[in-house]
């Protein structure tokens, strides 16, 4: 490969061979409408928690994607269940299930 | 045999009946002194005053309503009613009557139970005797009235429609077994008086034909012992049967009925009462059709019934406990009045998936000042077009509200409380009575039932809760809102928060009446169907929450109304979200509509800029 002496920090790397898909799997598993999930961010914006802190719902589930599942059971931890996030989404995600399912990881692992 | 004589009779075939009897007095008697005991000492206070009150004879008449006659059961339908009563008052009846002719009889001595049950097999000649005909007719009758109870019974196994019941409650094999002994019982008494009947030319109108006609081609002296053997195996059989299975049901109930009279009542957690409740659960079944995840989308595994059943035996599958909609419609149906409700809130309440600090990130926030404060919530967020409306008649009526939590609220809790997270509702309803009293308010009005459920609950706050349409009712009984009445036909949908949540009938359906004409669905009022949104269960697809909406809305729109009314945001987006055809409307609406079209033209411009201005 050609060499343009530009190389990614390791800090910007993350590397999906070593990421562990743990949580990620047993939610698509338990609510396959994870999986259904297009990042379009309604959630996000209409928010109950996000209108307080940086909370987005799309940004938690990105991360279980990426394996890191620590970060987002942490901050899974600020939504208020209200539910605007389900009546928000196009595609039908059961937002308020996977919540649960975060937080109920947050007790196994 | 000699009636006057002191020595009491007796056979070897009294004692299964006499040992299960036994058996299950004490097995009874141990366990409500065991509840008793356990119960707090604020309850056994309550036990301790009511006993001596008007409450006990209330309780009394209770008993003999409900766990004889089945009158609940009775207004569900006629014939389901009549199945139970017949067994449960009958079977009394026979007891009753039976002691007092046995009592008669033997001149008042005071007898083993076994002899009144079995007293034609000791005294076969009563016919011959003074007032002899006139028992064995009653005693006759009476066991044809049970056994036409039995066989209603059996009916209902093959086909349970006409008895009212779309599904039966699938038994478990004690259950079963329990079932058959009881089902035997009466068929073998009739069996075991018959062939004594026959044998004796004696009984009453239906065991002497009986008897008689037997005799002729059966040697029925070769059955009297048997026949008198089996009835009483049945009957030690069922008793034994009885704290191991539904049956225990019989004598808790009466135990429920005293506890709940003396003002006992479930807590926010598990307490013995819930034991008591737990174990007064017939698994009648009645609760299955009432749900809506059985009618609408199949799942017959998580009614009530079975979440009870798996309550007192061991811990319900998580599964169980999640599979529910909060929407409470078995309660209401529950012919025992089991707080089903709140056991299955309580049950919810043992994972607890938040931290004590889940919110801290909420600080510094002001709701805005406000005499009449109105609260739009989450969903009334969701609904512009519903805080609008009631906003512009806030307007026309000049009340000086604000709209409070118009730049965003904190939830109220109610999602949190309605999945069980107690503790984190707990920090969302402290932080939120905070803002809510910082902002000044005399009076609370809210569009969203689920906020007004728990506003009223939890909140304990010193100001009067609205929720709109109550609100809005005020506004017009004070004249401050005239509304013009059209010939639209209205079906108005009891959202199941605001109905069975807070009471909250008649006030909606007032106001509706000053705009257009109600016509009432088949399922209203406390048998409201739920919407399907609701926020009390997590395991459902989008799917299966359009399918119930349809289905809930197809049932409204029966009476061919013009529009089906909602008071409640999340009803009106599910309903929305499922159907196009119908047109769907906020309470709050269709008032705003009424305002618009009365003579006052100026009226409807000021209206208009109102929303505008509102926006
Ligand atoms: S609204 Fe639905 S599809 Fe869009 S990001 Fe959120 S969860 Fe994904
Ligand atoms: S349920 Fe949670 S993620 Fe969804 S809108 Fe409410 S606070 Fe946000
Ligand atoms: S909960 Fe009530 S309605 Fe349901 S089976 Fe038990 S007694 Fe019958
Ligand atoms: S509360 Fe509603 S959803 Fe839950 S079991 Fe009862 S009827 Fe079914």
């Amino acid at each position: 490969m050609v060499n343009f002496g530009y190389t990614p920090l390791p800090t910007h790397i993350h590397d999906m061979d070593k990421a562990s898909l743990t949580l990620a799997d047993s939610i698509s598993f338990e609510d396959a409408s994870f999986n259904l999930c297009i990042a379009c961010g309604s959630c996000t914006a209409t928010c109950t928690a996000g209108s307080f802190t940086n909370f987005s719902f799309r940004q938690m589930c990105h991360q279980i994607k990426r394996g890191e599942s620590k970060q987002a059971i942490a901050e899974s931890e600020k939504c208020m269940l209200c539910g605007k996030c389900t009546l928000a989404c196009p595609r039908n995600v059961n937002t308020r299930n996977i919540i649960r399912l975060v937080r109920k990881a947050n007790q196994t692992i | 045999m000699d009636l006057h004589a002191i020595q009491i009779p007796f056979h070897p075939f009294v004692l299964p009946f006499t040992i299960g009897l036994i058996f299950v007095a004490f097995y009874i008697i141990g366990k409500w002194i065991y509840w008793v005991s356990r119960f707090s000492w604020e309850d056994k206070k309550k036990i301790f005053v009511g006993l001596f009150s008007l409450k006990t004879p209330q309780a009394i008449w209770e008993v003999f309503m409900e766990s004889l006659l089945h009158r609940k059961v009775f207004q569900r339908n006629t014939l389901l009613g009549y199945m139970h009563m017949s067994l449960a008052f009958g079977w009394f009846l026979l007891i009753i009557m039976g002691n007092l002719e046995t009592r008669f009889f033997t001149h008042g001595r005071i007898n083993p139970p076994y002899i009144p049950i079995f007293f034609e097999f000791f005294e076969h000649n009563l016919v011959s005797l003074d007032y002899g005909r006139f028992f064995t007719f009653t005693m006759d009758l009476l066991l044809l009235f049970v056994l036409s109870g039995v066989g209603l019974a059996y009916f209902k196994r093959f086909r349970s429609k006409p008895l009212g019941m779309k599904n039966t409650t699938k038994h478990s094999t004690i259950d079963r077994l329990a079932l058959t002994a009881l089902w035997l019982i009466f068929p073998l008494r009739l069996l075991a008086e018959s062939v004594t009947a026959g044998l004796y030319d004696a009984g009453g109108f239906i065991t002497n034909s009986i008897g008689a006609f037997m005799m002729t081609f059966l040697p029925l002296h070769n059955f009297y012992y048997a026949s008198w053997w089996a009835y009483s195996f049945a009957l030690g059989a069922f008793f034994v049967f009885v704290p191991f299975t539904r049956y225990m049901h019989i004598p808790t109930e009466i135990l429920l009925i005293f506890l709940r009279k003396y003002g006992i009542a479930e807590k926010n957690i598990h307490s013995t009462y819930t034991q008591v409740e737990l174990s007064s659960c017939s698994r009648c079944g009645i609760c299955i059709d009432a749900c809506q995840l059985g009618s609408d989308l199949g799942i017959v595994s998580t009614q009530s019934t079975y979440f009870i059943k798996s309550m007192r035996y061991d811990k319900p599958s998580e599964m169980l406990v999640d599979s529910c909609m909060a929407c409470n419609r078995c309660d209401q149906v529950c012919p025992v009045g089991i707080d089903i409700a709140s056991i299955r809130a309580n049950e919810r309440k043992m994972i607890q998936l938040f931290q004590e600090n889940s919110y801290k990130y909420i600080n510094g926030y002001e709701y805005r000042k406000a005499k009449v404060a109105y609260f739009a919530g989450c969903m009334g967020h969701l609904t512009p077009s519903v805080y609008k409306a009631t906003l512009a008649l806030f307007e026309k009526a000049g009340v000086d509200y604000n709209f409070i939590d118009r730049d965003g609220s904190i939830c109220c809790g109610r999602p949190l409380q309605l999945t069980g997270q107690e503790d984190a509702a707990k920090q969302l309803i402290e932080k939120n009575i905070k803002l809510i009293e910082n902002c000044g308010a005399t009076v609370l009005v809210t569009s969203c039932p689920i906020c007004a459920k728990v506003f009223t609950d939890s909140y304990k706050l010193k100001i009067p809760i609205y929720h709109h349409s109550q609100y809005l009712l005020k506004l017009a009984k004070e004249s401050k809102l005239q509304f013009e009445k059209s010939d639209i036909q209205i079906t108005y949908h009891d959202p199941c928060e605001l109905g069975r949540g807070l009471g909250i009938y008649e006030e909606p359906r007032e106001l509706l009446s000053l705009a257009g004409n109600l016509i009432e669905s088949n399922n209203s009022r406390e048998n409201s169907l739920c919407c399907g949104g609701s926020l009390g269960i997590t395991n459902l697809t989008q799917e299966q929450r359009n399918t119930i909406a349809s289905i809930t809305l197809s049932e409204l729109a029966v009476g061919k109304a013009d529009v089906v009314a909602t008071a409640c945001p999340l009803c009106k987006k599910t309903f929305k979200s499922a159907s196009e055809d119908i047109r769907i409307a906020d309470i709050s609406e269709i008032m705003l509509g009424a305002v618009q079209k009365s003579a006052n033209k100026l009226i409807s411009k000021e209206v208009n800029k109102s929303v505008i201005i509102n926006n």
